[in-house]
């Protein structure tokens, strides 16, 4: 039960584009047509579930205070604590795992590949999947709970950039003062968005 | 000084700005703007890892094989961001807790990435430090600005300082809590771009 609440509340109530602006740069950038906002929509939820428990338990079994106890003993591993590497061995994991994960998609599922093609790479680079790590890190989830954190957060993503991709194609029928065309109206539109997504806020799960 | 150096230094600020042209380094633009102290600090923070990491990668720009670029460009960011990280922790630690995951996330903003692609590694390591210099005082102009706004309509406060005394202290202000929340960042993003490319008509999108 805890665990459906947690997804529910990173896909509505806590939604990381709209509530914590992560991943806006490729959320405002490709979200011209629905299609490319759907690939672009799975990549994510797709990376974001695998590396999200794989930098936990990175994290839980190497960086933490004293987490290395597994491999040291209880009274040598109290010395070392290497949270302050976190940043850079998380960016390694993510670089590492959207390589990996671009390679087997493109040997065992072809179609997806061509479909999800050019996305991937990008993601390496896409601040909700470090993003979605360190608040992992800073909430102390297990690795159970930040797999379902890590899959919340990319439903939450893929949700809004469809939702503001059907809405921005809509939007060429529609007569926008010269200023604010492209980039000014999407602005507006997300805020929008972002005070239709608040109306989850009150909700106690 | 001469055009070009004129126009690296100048450029970022408006005509080719980072954030209300570029589209680039949105996500910190927007969340650590409730406040201006935070917003001054991230700043100061950016600029400093923008400057180094665009030197450094100029200065290995020979060095460095076209193959894993991206990768060399990641991790000496990630190290240079360690530092500012560590640095805020020791002597700014509320400022450190505020801005919360956001330090962090320097690393993948993509002005830092953007520039090391588009002109540390193709200039020398002084035209390199005065571009990062540049853009970062052109991502600064817009955070501060967003949260000035944000902070004076949404708490009637300028640098926790109160400028328009709010009802709850027993003045006229009603603090507008639309600004504090996510949809003002966005309203004021939008607004300032509306303003900026109606002065100046070569900015529009054709569509």
């Amino acid at each position: 039960m805890d665990l459906i609440n947690l997804a529910l509340k990173a896909i509505f109530v806590e939604n990381i584009a709209l509530a914590f602006f992560l991943g806006m740069c490729s959320f405002l950038a490709v979200s011209k047509k629905v299609d490319t906002a759907m690939g672009l929509g799975l990549a994510v939820v797709f990376v974001l579930t695998v590396v999200t428990p794989l930098n936990a338990l990175i994290n839980n079994y190497i960086l933490k205070d004293g987490a290395l106890a597994w491999a040291l003993g209880e009274e040598k591993a109290a010395g070392y604590d290497l949270s302050f590497l976190a940043f850079i061995t998380f960016i390694a994991t993510i670089a590492a795992a959207v390589q990996i994960v671009e390679m087997s998609i493109d040997k065992f599922a072809p179609a997806l590949y061509s479909a999800l093609g050019v996305f991937l790479p990008l993601i390496a680079v896409n601040c909700a999947i470090l993003g979605s790590s360190l608040f992992m890190v800073e909430r102390e989830y297990t690795v159970m709970q930040s797999t379902v954190f890590g899959f919340g957060s990319g439903v939450g993503f893929w949700l809004a950039i469809v939702a503001l991709a059907a809405i921005r194609e809509r939007l060429k029928y529609s007569n926008v003062p010269p200023g604010l065309r492209g980039l000014g109206i999407t602005f507006m539109i997300t805020g929008l968005m972002a005070m239709g997504f608040m109306i989850f806020g009150g909700i106690q799960l | 000084m001469d055009k070009k150096t004129r126009s690296i230094l100048l450029d970022p600020l408006h005509e080719k700005n980072p954030v209300t042209l570029g589209v680039l380094g949105i996500c910190s633009a927007l969340a650590v703007t409730t406040k201006l102290e935070t917003a001054f600090v991230m700043s100061a923070a950016l600029t400093f890892v923008l400057v180094c990491s665009n030197t450094t990668i100029s200065l290995l720009r020979n060095k460095i094989p076209g193959s894993i670029r991206i990768i060399t460009q990641l991790a000496i960011i990630a190290s240079l961001v360690i530092v500012a990280d560590q640095v805020l922790k020791a002597f700014l630690f509320d400022t450190s807790k505020a801005l919360s995951v956001f330090v962090g996330l320097i690393i993948t903003n993509c002005i830092v990435m953007g520039r090391a692609e588009a002109f540390a590694m193709a200039n020398p390591p002084m035209a390199s430090a005065l571009d990062g210099f540049a853009n970062s005082m052109g991502y600064s102009v817009v955070l501060i600005y967003v949260a000035l706004f944000r902070e004076l309509l949404g708490s009637g406060k300028v640098l926790g300082s109160p400028v328009f005394a709010s009802v709850s202290d027993g003045g006229w202000y009603v603090p507008n809590g639309l600004m504090v929340l996510s949809p003002g960042a966005f309203f004021l993003i939008g607004l300032l771009i509306w303003v900026q490319r109606s002065m100046t008509p070569t900015l529009q999108e054709a569509d």
